[in-house]
């Protein structure tokens, strides 16, 4: 036969099962449409059994007073507030521990990766060391151990240890003085903002200045300046408008001023510990990862070595080490939710435990807070794509 | 990271979602007559009420109105399986259909009997609110705890009648909650609290775990009603019935007398509410689909009211707490059964 079977006739259309795109279309919208089919089928399913059991739904209880205490709370509340409070206090208390763990796990972090490499022998040692033991042991039991084995060897409210007569340290908690602004002090806010705008300013205009002329000026020092400088010269100007209040001891407990409850402390701790030692081996990696080629290149055009770590290494560095340090914040933030074993008022703890069980909506509850943690966790991965990109490489 | 009680949580949840239409309305009798044993919600290790003792046999006040719903169905009081349950999850469990009977210190309130699908079948213990503190504070009475910091567990009535309690009196307090009665002692031993409050049984109960009982005493402020009580699913009126004869059988027999180390001479007994009761004279056991000797069966294996009682929370039991209002009603007490007949 002399046809040939890949030759079709001018104007035939290939049936649409043939056609690649099509065929591709068809199949996503059979899985939209089983996707769509199951979740029907579930919430359906989920309405009837709870209303054949007599189970009340809905979201009502929001609404309804809370009657019970909780611990610590950065707004205001009080058992009058509603179940919806709650879970505004709980959120809020996640979020605290959760974005300063993130802050204090980087810093202690960088500096453990950093020092993992160090020539000094005994440096890297130690890094070393922290890295394997913090790593190694499970994130519950670290809880446990900050929370009791260090509780336990603090003193009693009477008994507290006294720094000067402002800052007392007891098995209660850390107690700090609370400063009261006066009327006068809104100046400084104010002075504080003009102060980043001038130096956002500066550095603006320094970088045109090098890229027209090849001058540099200090201006990481001299925004610093003008950052904290700046302020401090208004409140001394103004007669330092604040009063501190001193925590006292009351009775059982001190009252007034800041307390910092050993819940919080040996949570952030733990968790900032725990995470460090990861993010400590991935800063060491994406450190390692940049070939040495790169530094002595750098080198070769005779830039100075605090230039070679800035514009060469740390940024091809950054690629590497932002995407798993990004599963390392996500992880930070969902371990948060251990909280609940040693009594700090997280969502988990507020709000999927004393309102579930006060409420009986558990379905509603656990929903509620599932979300929380999916959009808190989106988030976050959304602002470290967007920063990873930012500092990406661009390769021409 | 989510903590076991959370993923029991969820899987409960989750099988509300996908269990099927049919079993809403599942027939709880035959299910526990199929499977041989009644499935038993307790508490994760209350000494008196449910707790494992040496031998991992679980004992105590909650775990009799078990053992006496499986004496009545299957006619052994052993065929139970027993789920420990914390706080939290006991409600889920119970209506998910993991457990049959929910028999773990639970207080009886409109919100539990109304809203979540459940039924309380009666009271087992009368029980109020205390507190438990250190002897060396030298605290006499609840009123002179204004701005203490006290220790909760998580997921109780507890932590609602102390915000009622303070807001009453015009004092602050500072709550800390924990998870498990395991943890809130374990703040209250590291000093975290002056305080740690919880039903008065279950604090003598605590009290006993300590390391050293005698450094703290329970106030003799009691600030709350808590009856606590065996609940079932709604909607099931025939185990519903079961469960709730149960116990009124052991309270009867308590009130007439009968032990289970008489009962089985009671079987000739002469009086009437006696035959009635061990089925000797007619059978009161048809209407719920039982034997008729259904309450001989309770009181020969688990023994009457009083017997349960003095055994796992009374004077023949570590914990020592005296009957007071769990006294019979014509003792002084509460404790007051409807008549068989």
């Amino acid at each position: 036969m002399s046809v040939r079977p890949n030759v079709r006739p001018a104007g035939h259309k290939p049936p649409f099962w043939r056609d690649r795109a099509k065929r591709a279309l068809i199949f996503q919208l059979i899985l939209v449409a089983v996707v769509a089919a199951f979740l029907i089928y579930i919430i359906g399913n989920t309405q009837a059994n709870l209303s054949a059991r007599g189970i009340t739904t809905g979201f009502g209880f929001l609404g309804n007073t809370a009657g019970f205490g909780i611990g610590q709370t950065l707004i205001e509340y009080s058992s009058q507030s509603t179940y919806g409070r709650t879970f505004v206090i709980g959120l809020l208390n996640t979020l605290l521990v959760g974005g300063l763990g993130v802050i204090a796990a980087s810093i202690i972090g960088f500096i453990v990766g950093i020092a993992r490499l160090s020539p000094n022998w005994l440096i890297a040692k130690l890094a070393n060391a922290y890295i394997e033991t913090f790593r190694n042991i499970p994130l519950l039991l670290q809880i446990f151990f900050w929370y009791f084995a260090v509780l336990r060897t603090l003193p009693s409210a009477r008994e507290s240890m006294a720094f000067g007569e402002a800052i007392f340290l007891n098995v209660r908690g850390l107690y700090l003085p609370q400063p009261l602004f006066e009327s006068g002090f809104g100046l400084i806010p104010v002075t504080f903002v003009v102060a980043i705008i001038a130096s956002i300013a500066l550095i603006v205009w320094n970088k045109r200045r090098h890229e027209a002329t090849g001058k540099r000026l200090p201006v990481f020092w001299m925004s610093l300046v003008i950052i904290f400088g700046l302020p401090l010269l208004v409140l001394v100007a103004t007669g330092v408008p604040i009063t501190w209040e001193m925590p006292v001891l009351r009775g059982f407990n001190f009252g007034g001023g800041i307390t910092i409850i050993p819940e919080f402390l040996a949570l952030w701790l733990a968790l900032s510990i725990y995470t460090a030692s990861f993010i400590a081996e991935i800063v060491r990696s994406g450190i390692q990862a940049i070939p040495h080629g790169q530094t002595e290149a750098a080198q070769a055009l005779s830039l100075p070595r605090k230039l070679v770590l800035r514009l060469v290494v740390i940024p091809q560095a950054m690629r590497v080490i932002i995407p798993p340090l990004t599963s390392q914040y996500l992880n930070l933030i969902k371990n948060s939710s251990l909280a609940t074993a040693i009594g700090y008022p997280d969502l988990v703890s507020v709000f999927a435990g004393t309102t579930l069980n006060q409420t009986g909506q558990a379905i509603e509850v656990i929903a509620m807070t599932m979300a929380v943690y999916l959009i808190i966790s989106l988030l976050v991965s959304m602002f470290m794509n967007w920063f990873n990109a930012r500092v990406a490489l661009v390769e021409r | 990271m989510l903590t076991k009680k959370h993923l029991a949580l969820l899987a409960s949840a989750g099988s509300i979602s996908l269990a099927g239409m049919a079993t809403a309305q599942a027939d709880t009798l035959e299910d526990t007559i199929e499977r041989g044993a009644v499935q038993c919600g307790v508490s994760d290790g209350l000494p008196g009420f449910s707790a494992p003792d040496d031998d991992g046999n679980w004992q105590g006040l909650d775990v009799d109105v078990c053992r006496a719903v499986a004496a009545a169905v299957l006619g052994d009081a052993e065929a139970v399986n027993y789920i420990s349950l914390n706080a939290v999850e006991r409600f889920t469990a119970l209506q998910s259909g993991e457990v049959d009977v929910l028999s773990r210190n639970t207080t009886w309130t409109t919100t539990r009997d109304t809203t979540l699908g459940l039924n309380f079948t009666g009271v087992n213990f009368y029980d109020g609110q205390g507190f438990m503190v250190s002897r060396d504070l030298g605290i006499t009475g609840a009123d002179e705890l204004d701005g203490a910091s006290i220790c909760i567990q998580s997921g109780t009535t507890t932590e609602l009648n102390l915000a009622d309690y303070f807001r009453a009196n015009d004092m602050e307090f500072n709550p800390i909650v924990f998870d498990t009665s395991e943890q809130t002692v374990g703040g209250y031993q590291a000093g975290r609290c002056d305080v740690l409050t919880s039903d008065t049984s279950q604090l003598a109960a605590l009290r006993i775990q300590l390391d050293d009982p005698e450094a703290s005493m329970i106030l003799s402020d009691v600030i709350s009603k808590e009856p606590l009580g065996p609940v079932v699913r709604q909607g099931d009126d025939l185990w519903f019935n079961i469960v709730k004869w149960s116990l009124f059988a052991m309270i009867n027999a308590e009130e007439y007398g009968v032990t289970s180390e008489n009962a089985e001479e009671m079987l000739n007994s002469e009086n009437p509410d006696v035959a009635r009761l061990l089925g000797q004279d007619g059978n009161y056991g048809e209407g719920m689909n039982l034997e008729a000797d259904w309450a001989y069966n309770i009181i020969s294996q688990v023994g009457n009211y009083a017997e349960s009682f003095e055994r796992n929370v009374g004077m023949d039991s570590p914990l020592e707490i005296e009957r007071g209002v769990n006294a019979l009603w014509n003792d002084g007490g509460f404790q007051y059964a409807p008549p068989i007949r």
